[in-house]
């Protein structure tokens, strides 16, 4: 399972990617696998303001619906445009063209570091 | 713990991702469901479905034991043929959909769902008590391997001394894969041509990459339980805990065919089911399309022309891989059974348009 080193994690396996006050979002590797292809992506619009921990979109598999938790709290400056027609980049480039959406961040939560999350999908 | 198929090193060896299934720990896919799923319309896939049970009724009075036990007439099938069945309670509800194999004069092979293996098995040992036969399960007795996808034949054919040609579909015969004795069938639940071969659970791996190595060159790929949803969805063929439950009878699932009420004595369930043949059904079962990407999913409320009033429950949804719309099935008021209907359903807050259509959404050309 490939869990970038350079990247910051959430239990919810959201990865984010800090650049300044704004963070990049997507799913893990681990999720993307576990929710089997991905069909069907809801991401919040542009503009949005999104809490942390609340739902903000939707990942639907062939056989499953996952809601998309916000990992972080703030406005969304951008969203993957690319995915609502090509979904099935969350599946094969999870942490590159498979991004979601980026949020201008106020304060940042607590998130997991690679060896944190690795931990958390153990089992 | 869940049981692990006796093919299960190969699945890890394959890199599958496992899913717990009817006590099963069975592959749900091996890569991508999409492109197994494709494989198997395209060329072919490579299942296991040793969580299948088996259970053998054997004796001179077997053929009477599936006609009182069963809604169809199985004392009609030819030796080496096989039937698509339903076990019912007395109250008409349906326990199980089989598939039966007379293997011969007095014996055959019925082939339950795996969730359901149990009820079949002390169904069927309860109703034969009165008859000269023997109810015996054998569902650890047998893997079960299916090849399915146009190229089927073509991959059996090769590592089989079967004579294909004579094989019908809905037939079986026993042959003899790379030295090793099996029984051949060439049924199958994805909507291809297919065959399924039962063999001892020892000999499984061995039968197993046999047929991916005769099958690689045609493009065969191992297929999960996964795609084998979407393929029988697609299909139109109903899945026993969506589609049928012991709270539907067989005409509620449209399958008034089945019940052969012509046959000679009882059987179980008839006078129930005779009396719900009056009447009309007041939901039915109906094919849905949609536009879009995002798929009604099972438990989902259908809803009428006017996209308030709930008419009716989604029992199996999925954007459909090979037409590239969502797909559904769903029991709706008998009112809205006709194919044109434009309905909603609430995907989760929303009302999505859709259409009623006439089963199978695919059929093979």
């Amino acid at each position: 399972m490939d869990i970038p080193e350079h990247l910051k994690y959430t239990e919810e396996h959201e990865w984010l990617a800090l650049d300044g006050d704004v963070a990049t979002v997507g799913v893990t590797d681990f999720a993307q696998d576990s929710l089997g292809d991905i069909v069907f992506v809801e991401l919040p619009d542009q503009g949005d303001d999104v809490t942390a921990g609340e739902p903000c979109g939707e990942l639907e598999s062939t056989k499953s619906v996952s809601e998309l938790y916000a990992p972080v709290t703030g406005e969304v400056v951008a969203v993957n445009e690319a995915i609502r027609d090509t979904p099935e980049l969350v599946s094969s480039d999870p942490y590159g063209e498979g991004w979601l959406f980026r949020v201008r961040v106020g304060e940042l939560p607590d998130l997991l570091d690679a060896a944190e999350y690795a931990e958390t999908i153990k089992e | 713990m869940s049981t692990p198929s006796p093919l299960h090193e190969v699945h890890a060896e394959l890199g599958a991702s496992f899913t717990d299934f009817a006590g099963w720990n069975m592959p749900v896919r091996y890569s991508s469901e999409l492109a197994e799923h494709r494989a198997v319309r395209e060329a072919a896939g490579l299942f296991d479905l040793s969580h299948m049970g088996e259970i053998e009724i054997t004796g001179p009075e077997a053929a009477q034991v599936l006609d009182y036990a069963l809604i169809g007439k199985l004392s009609a099938v030819k030796v080496g043929r096989a039937r698509y069945s339903m076990l019912c309670a007395e109250d008409g509800g349906v326990l199980d959909d089989l598939v039966t194999y007379r293997l011969g004069e007095e014996r055959y092979l019925v082939v339950a769902n795996a969730a359901n293996v149990g009820v079949v098995a002390s169904a069927l040992v309860e109703r034969a008590e009165k008859f000269d036969a023997v109810v015996t399960d054998r569902s650890t007795e047998y893997a079960l391997i299916a090849v399915q996808g146009p190229k089927s034949a073509d991959i059996v054919r090769a590592v089989s001394d079967a004579d294909l040609e004579s094989l019908r579909y809905y037939a079986s015969m026993p042959a003899t894969v790379n030295g090793i004795d099996l029984l051949l069938a060439r049924t199958g639940y994805t909507g291809e041509d297919g065959f399924e071969l039962y063999c001892a659970p020892d000999q499984a791996q061995q039968v197993w990459r046999t047929l991916e190595a005769a099958g690689e060159p045609h493009g065969l790929l191992p297929a999960g339980l996964a795609c084998r949803d979407t393929l029988r969805l697609e299909a139109g063929m109903p899945l026993y805990g969506h589609e049928l439950s012991a709270q539907l009878t067989p005409f509620d699932a449209g399958f008034d065919r089945l019940v052969k009420f012509e046959k000679e004595g009882d059987f179980v369930g008839r006078a129930a089911l005779a009396e719900r043949a009056k009447q009309q059904p007041s939901r039915v079962l109906v094919g849905l399309t949609g536009t879009g990407r995002r798929a009604p999913r099972a438990g989902y409320a259908v809803l009428g022309p006017d996209g308030t009033t709930e008419i009716g429950e989604i029992t199996s949804g999925a954007l459909s891989p090979t037409l590239g719309y969502p797909i559904a099935m769903a029991y709706v008021s008998a009112e809205c059974r006709e194919p044109g209907t434009s309905l909603y359903v609430d995907v989760r807050g929303k009302a999505l348009p859709v259409e009623v259509v006439a089963l199978p959404f695919y059929q093979r050309s």
